[in-house]
């Protein structure tokens, strides 16, 4: 097995920006750093593993108590600064596992820690900062919430090492009283329900599939190659309304989402006092 | 002859007590609006259900687990939307999910036509509906994106009641909300107790102790930690005023996803090497706040 401290996201945080993402003050898990991308400046962001993690339920790339609040911290100093001015593009480079699992973090309140970083990405998106999701690797259930679920563009390696899921298999299987078997047996027919990114691309919620050719080791073309990717998603989103719906326009959503097209559609026009 | 009661004044508000509770999700929603302004949205007769369930051989419900309604509150415009704990656990599917994002998107299209319509989000949910995995994340993400712009223009309350509380996806919803009312009998908490157990170990969690649980999630200690602003008795009328009077307040000093300040210093000051408590946290804290 390779280190499993030097993974993905680290890897790519760093090839992307030229710097290890270490800020004073700031978790050894929680990569932030500013960096050139397309003759401007962007803010990168990332949860890294960290061997020296406060909290033992963390430190292998989960969301925990730290990473929601310093990453709230820095995400809010980031639209504060450019409160007056252009609003820089916030990158935020995904690879992790999941939310932490923990006694400390419930009495913590880490539902609480997840939704502040929620809102600070929400927020930014708001304000105008191009939020964009890069998710070379896993990015499971709060994670993908926390991490991913607020960017106005989502754009995902296409690679089978990346996992985007409400919960992963084994987890599933159990809580739903199905096999593993019958699970991906499900994933044939209920696309929502399929583990590759393929399928989830599907969906319509992503901007789009990359496929870089050696994922795990990025080099100089490759790095290029998703630059240029950012910078096309970063001049998209700033041509377009700061909201979420690109992903119920997009040819995904009416082919696979017609359900939640259905309830927009119905819920407006009965909304209105008649 | 006349009958002079001999009931204590506490008895007879105990035996007038209405539960809310006990009451299902579309009794919720009209508990929460003023008497005779019900006007549920995307009802049961419009039968737009979930799409997966079928394919799964699940049977489905008309409403898919969740009510919306427009109406009054305090003789304001309001929207309630209240989940159903009883049809899959509260779960958040594509249908459900979107006639709540619907919901916070159309009042704060309201409000900003200067319409100010306000929104309360009665909870019972088990978090994200694992037949409709990732179309639920997806939904979920939509359905925080509406409620931070949302909550900028009015507040946005959250009342989680029990019995089955609030977890997974919804935990992270309440944490959004303005104000939080809860009960003894509810729980908060991102992760079920099971999950935790299962991903931690007993040493961690003891999903089967219930003391030991609501000791963490449960609404009296959510009350004293600062992670819900009310907590009341199981009295359907008393979550009424309670969210009468937290509209009459207004919005909040600040929002409790902006107090980073506050959680780092926390934080900081704790020990994460050893395990907590419920009073070890209360005491910590009101130590700290002195």
């Amino acid at each position: 097995m390779t280190n499993p401290l030097n993974n993905r996201g680290r890897k790519w945080f760093e090839a992307l920006t030229g710097s290890t993402g270490k800020v004073d003050g700031n978790p050894g898990s929680l990569m932030v750093a500013e960096a050139n991308l397309g003759g401007e400046k962007a803010v990168f962001v990332g949860v890294a593993p960290d061997a020296n993690a406060r909290f033992p339920r963390t430190g292998h790339t989960e969301v925990g108590l730290e990473e929601g609040w310093y990453g709230t911290k820095n995400l809010r100093a980031v639209i504060e600064a450019d409160k007056n001015g252009p609003k820089r593009p916030i990158i935020t480079v995904c690879d992790s596992k999941s939310q932490a699992y923990g006694r400390r973090e419930e009495l913590f309140g880490i539902h609480l820690a997840a939704a502040a970083i929620i809102a600070a990405y929400a927020d930014a998106r708001t304000a105008g900062h191009p939020v964009i999701a890069l998710i070379v690797g896993r990015c499971v259930s709060g994670a993908f919430l926390a991490l991913a679920g607020q960017a106005n563009r989502m754009i995902a390696f296409d690679d089978p090492e990346v996992l985007i899921h409400a919960m992963y298999k084994d987890a599933a299987a159990r809580i739903t009283r199905r096999s593993v078997a019958e699970l991906d047996k499900l994933g044939e027919t209920i696309v929502p329900m399929a583990y590759d990114i393929g399928s989830f691309n599907k969906l319509g919620g992503l901007h789009s599939l990359l496929k870089v050719a050696n994922p795990d080791t990025p080099a100089k073309a490759t790095v290029e190659q998703v630059k240029s990717a950012l910078i096309e998603a970063i001049a998209d989103a700033r041509n377009s309304p700061r909201t979420l719906d690109v992903r119920l326009e997009s040819d995904g959503a009416k082919a696979f989402r017609k359900g939640s097209i259905k309830v927009r559609e119905l819920m407006t026009r009965q909304w209105a006092p008649s | 002859m006349t009958f002079t009661p001999i009931l204590s004044d506490e008895v007879v508000a105990l035996s007038t007590r209405r539960s809310y509770i006990e009451l299902n999700a579309r009794a919720r929603a009209q508990q929460l609006l003023d008497q005779g302004t019900y006007r549920e949205l995307l009802g049961p007769f419009d039968r737009v259900e979930s799409p997966w369930l079928p394919m799964q051989g699940i049977v489905t419900q008309s409403d898919d687990g969740c009510v919306v309604a427009k109406g009054k509150i305090d003789g304001q415009p309001a929207v309630v939307i209240a989940m159903e704990g009883k049809f899959q656990g509260g779960s958040i599917g594509e249908v459900c999910g979107m006639k709540m994002a619907e919901a916070f998107r159309l009042a704060r299209l309201d409000n900003e036509k200067g319409i100010p319509t306000r929104a309360v989000l009665s909870l019972e949910s088990g978090g994200v509906r694992l037949q409709e995995a990732n179309m639920g994340e997806l939904v979920i993400a939509e359905i925080y994106s509406e409620m931070v712009a949302l909550r900028k223009h009015t507040p946005l309350i959250v009342v989680i009641a029990g019995p089955t509380g609030c977890f997974g996806g919804m935990s992270l919803a309440a944490g959004l909300a303005s104000y939080v009312v809860m009960t003894r009998q509810a729980r908060l908490s991102m992760n079920g107790p099971e999950v935790i157990e299962l991903e931690a170990g007993k040493d961690e969690f003891v999903a089967s102790d219930k003391p030991f649980v609501w000791s963490v999630n449960g609404g009296a200690q959510r009350f004293a930690t600062d992670f819900a602003d009310v907590l009341l008795e199981d009295d359907a009328n008393a979550v009424t005023e309670a969210v009468k009077d937290l509209f009459r307040k207004g919005q909040p000093a600040q929002l409790r996803t902006d107090k980073y300040d506050l959680f780092i210093k926390r934080l900081k000051s704790m020990d994460p090497s050893k395990q907590w408590t419920g009073e070890d946290i209360r005491n910590a804290w009101k130590a700290g706040a002195k």
